[in-house]
């Protein structure tokens, strides 16, 4: 046995050892952002899906955050391998058309894909009622601290972030923080 | 009375295991026969005390005694019998039991088949074994007890989770996952036994180190496809794979052992990676044990996370025991396994090997970075962030391109040296089938270079692989007079092994082609239908029927049915499902598939009107998913051809010269055939 060989592979697997020690005291569902509260970083990005009816907008149209002061906003990251984002889409489309006449305005960000892949998505999944926007190099996601996708946000009318939404978010969900956001602020329309 | 038998059987099994434990090793080193007598006695009393103590869960399961608290926590009187049974390992500390029932079943099966054999590595490796157990029932008799006692007794209970009452594979996957998961233990076992032992210098071990290696194995790639298709028939969202952490945490074990199967055969024949070898087999059993803890213990984040209970600690001492312990004792007898070999030409088989088990272990860490991540930034950084499908996808497909060309180059190329003529003579056949299978994938629209790619090289391997039956065949035939399927059959009966693992790659290559063509060729469509509505998805029509509601003792159920059309011909009628159970928030899908050799048609019902009026309906066209399965056959059948085939004649010669050296360990000296 030659020890000293046997010493050293035992200091080459104390840090592994040490990073798992360190996993168990982390929850992982638990994923603390600073940004509830806090002003909502802005962007302006550009429409690459249209949405439909009276939601649409152009190809091509750019959108301000800024410029939504006075209504409720939400943002909603997705891409076309998010598996989660299968199971809310039909459901934040529901609500998209629900809420629009109550100044409530949605809009998809693409994260870390194709654009032609989100198309595709959209036209795969039976369209999409509201507009999606490209997010180029992610700026934007790690502005929001994203996690991982879906995520779901909800700006005020004021323009900070009131609800962060992690992992797939229901029409019922959807409706219970829409439903108090509206009741809070009252005047906008 | 269950609950008192239970946790009896496991606390004096606990004893029981640290004695057998101690008197194997003791005994070994002492050369004290007595102990290593009772030791291995002890050894197998543990296994039947193991047996008891899971037979009587299976009863308490079975009779719904809810004063047991696992039976109480998954046990439901409305759930179907085979269900009731499967639920032993449902949830966390039933799947511990049947891991330790597992464990024991082999180990008692390793020490029985290799009693006669002589020398001191079945000893220790029983002792380890044992070791293990341990640890498993300490789990048992504290943290994670399922004997515990309920009072009041309730009435019923709330049935097992209901993803895992949802479809019968589940009767099938995780047994084998255990197999191979708990498998890899006893090739753990011999390696740490040849070490403690002495017998590390000699050869003998390492037969049976790769039997045990390529037994786990097999269960393992059966586990994993068999889990890729309950993924598929129950998730409902239509595909089979996600680099979620427990698909990886199975996987990267596989990746290990595959490597060990291929590097092994260097070792056999040219004396060459003995370390190397030893440290996959290290490295595939802790790559076991931090699986199961990062699953297990809420570290990661996954969709299939179980429970989270205090194991979390145990799992981590005991993986820092296995670590430090198995590496360091490798360590520090690395010297003992010099080469006795040397590499003669840089074109050659184990040339081959040597690039097979660099891109291998590629794979292994970058799928393990790549769970590991989360972990990794937030520790430095203090951030979350989780790692998706993209990278994996992206950091892994040039390894399996590269993997699927050698995978060609491998069976063509002689051992020692290919001259430059053998090299141009045995690699043509597989170029054409490259080109062949290029050429095809563009004809078929294939656009990405990682999907042409994958076929091309998949195609130049199939043909490498496919030839050497052909050829084989032929030859005999010629040779003997033989008729074509005799001639096949006694080809594949006089090299086994060989011929077992170009199975193996042939079914690997079948499930490649399945994965290329579905992510490749996929089509999916949504839409909501109202009753009588049709909606169009590539060359079939869904017309939507009826949506109806049924109840089920354990469940209520919506069925959707549809009626499939090709142009105005009705092909068949397919009723997805959507259930509801009374424990869970969510409803669990039953998607509708229709498998045919070219590929699925998969029907799944998204959501419906509370008023039977209209149903979403996911439908996608999944061109050769079968495929995936038949592979997955296909590979488990070569393993199982390879494992009836040994390299007997040569291996105990050889080992024998060796032996006569080493002064330690003199009980290792004679070289027994099993």
């Amino acid at each position: 046995m030659n020890w000293r060989r046997a010493v050293i592979a035992t200091g080459l697997l104390l840090p592994v050892i040490g990073l798992l020690a360190f996993g168990l005291t982390r929850d992982p569902k638990a994923i603390d952002s600073p940004l509830p509260g806090k002003p909502a970083p802005d962007f302006s990005l550009s429409v690459f899906a249209p949405g439909e009816g009276t939601l649409a907008m152009s190809i091509g149209d750019t959108v301000k955050l800024a410029e939504h002061r006075g209504g409720i906003v939400v943002l909603n990251f997705w891409a076309s391998w998010c598996l989660a984002c299968r199971d809310e889409h039909l459901d934040l489309s529901k609500a998209a058309r629900a809420y629009h006449d109550r100044g409530v305005r949605f809009y998809g960000l693409l994260y870390n894909d194709q654009e032609s892949s989100g198309r595709k998505w959209i036209e795969d999944m039976g369209g999409q009622a509201y507009p999606s926007l490209l997010d180029p190099r992610t700026r934007t996601a790690i502005d929001y601290g994203l996690y991982g996708v879906p995520e779901t946000f909800f700006v005020t009318s004021d323009g900070r972030v009131a609800y962060k939404h992690i992992g797939p978010i229901s029409e019922r969900q959807l409706a219970q923080k829409l439903d108090s956001l509206l009741r809070e602020s009252p005047g906008t329309q | 009375m269950t609950r008192l038998l239970g946790s009896t059987s496991l606390l004096v099994a606990l004893g029981v295991a640290i004695y057998a434990s101690v008197a194997l090793m003791w005994g070994a080193r002492r050369k004290r026969t007595d102990l290593l007598r009772s030791g291995e006695l002890a050894l197998y009393t543990v296994w039947g005390l193991v047996t008891a103590a899971t037979l009587s869960m299976v009863y308490a399961l079975v009779s719904h005694d809810f004063s047991v608290k696992y039976v109480a926590m998954v046990g439901s009187r409305a759930t179907p019998l085979l269900y009731t049974v499967i639920s032993l390992w449902g949830a966390l500390e039933g799947s511990i039991l049947f891991w330790i029932f597992v464990l024991t079943s082999l180990s008692a099966l390793v020490t029985y088949q290799n009693r006669q054999r002589e020398g001191t590595l079945v000893p220790y490796a029983g002792g380890v074994l044992m070791l293990i157990s341990t640890f498993f029932l300490i789990l048992l008799a504290g943290p994670a007890n399922p004997f515990g006692l309920v009072s009041p007794i309730p009435a019923d209970g709330p049935g097992p989770n209901p993803l895992l009452q949802n479809h019968p594979l589940m009767a099938i996957h995780p047994p084998l996952l255990y197999l191979g998961y708990v498998g890899m233990s006893v090739p753990f076992a011999f390696g740490i036994g040849a070490v403690l032992s002495g017998e590390i210098e000699t050869d003998g071990w390492i037969r049976l180190t790769r039997k045990w290696t390529l037994v786990a194995w097999t269960f393992l790639s059966a586990a994993i496809v068999a889990g890729m298709w309950w993924s598929y028939e129950v998730l409902g969202w239509g595909g089979y794979w996600a680099w979620d952490p427990v698909e990886n945490a199975s996987f990267i074990p596989w990746l290990t052992a595959t490597a060990f199967l291929h590097s092994v055969m260097v070792q056999e024949r040219r004396g060459l990676l003995k370390l190397w070898n030893l440290n996959l087999i290290v490295a595939t059993f802790a790559l076991t044990i931090l699986g199961t803890f990062l699953t297990r213990s809420g570290v990661l984040s996954s969709v299939h996370a179980f429970s989270e209970g205090p194991i979390g600690r145990y799992f981590l001492a005991f993986i820092a025991i296995v670590l430090i312990a198995s590496f360091a004792l490798v360590a520090g007898n690395s010297e003992r396994l010099r080469p006795t070999g040397s590499l003669d030409a840089a074109v050659s088989r184990e040339s081959v090997f040597l690039l097979n088990n660099l891109f291998l272990t590629a794979f292994t860490i970058t799928v393990l970075v790549g769970t590991l991540f989360p972990l990794v930034a937030e520790a430095i950084r203090g951030v979350k962030i989780s790692v998706g499908e993209p990278f994996f996808n992206r950091m892994t497909l040039p390894i399996c391109a590269a993997l699927l060309f050698l995978m060609g180059v491998g069976p063509a190329l002689p051992w020692r040296v290919a001259t430059r003529d053998v090299v141009r003579r045995q690699l043509v056949p597989p170029a054409v089938g490259a080109i062949v299978g290029l050429i095809a994938s563009l004809l078929f629209g294939v656009r990405s270079p990682y999907a042409l790619a994958m076929f091309t090289f998949g195609a130049f391997a199939l043909t490498a692989n496919v030839r050497e039956f052909v050829e084989g065949t032929v030859a005999r035939r010629r040779a003997h007079g033989e008729a074509p399927p005799i001639a096949l059959a006694r080809l594949v009966g006089a090299n086994r092994r060989r011929y077992g693992g170009y199975l193996a790659h042939i079914g690997v290559l079948t499930i490649t082609l399945g994965i290329g063509a579905s992510a490749t060729f996929r089509t999916e469509r949504e839409a909501t239908l109202r009753k009588g509505d049709v909606m169009e998805v590539g060359r079939f029509s869904v017309r939507l029927d009826d949506v109806f509601y049924r109840q089920e003792p354990q469940r209520d159920v919506m069925t959707a049915g549809v009626t499939i059309l090709r142009g105005t011909r009705e092909v068949g009628r397919m009723e997805p499902r959507m259930n509801f159970y009374p424990t869970s928030e969510q409803p669990v899908p039953t998607p509708s598939v229709r498998s045919r050799p070219a590929g699925d048609l998969y029907v799944n019902l998204q959501a419906f009107a509370q008023d039977g009026s209209t149903a979403t309906l996911r439908v996608i066209i999944e061109p050769l998913v079968p495929w995936i399965w038949t592979g997955g056959m296909i590979v488990c059948l070569g393993a199982i051809v390879s494992l009836g085939g040994g390299r007997k004649e040569r291996a105990p010669a050889v080992a024998r010269v060796r032996t006569a050296a080493p002064p330690p360990a003199p009980i290792g000296l004679e070289e027994a055939a099993g």
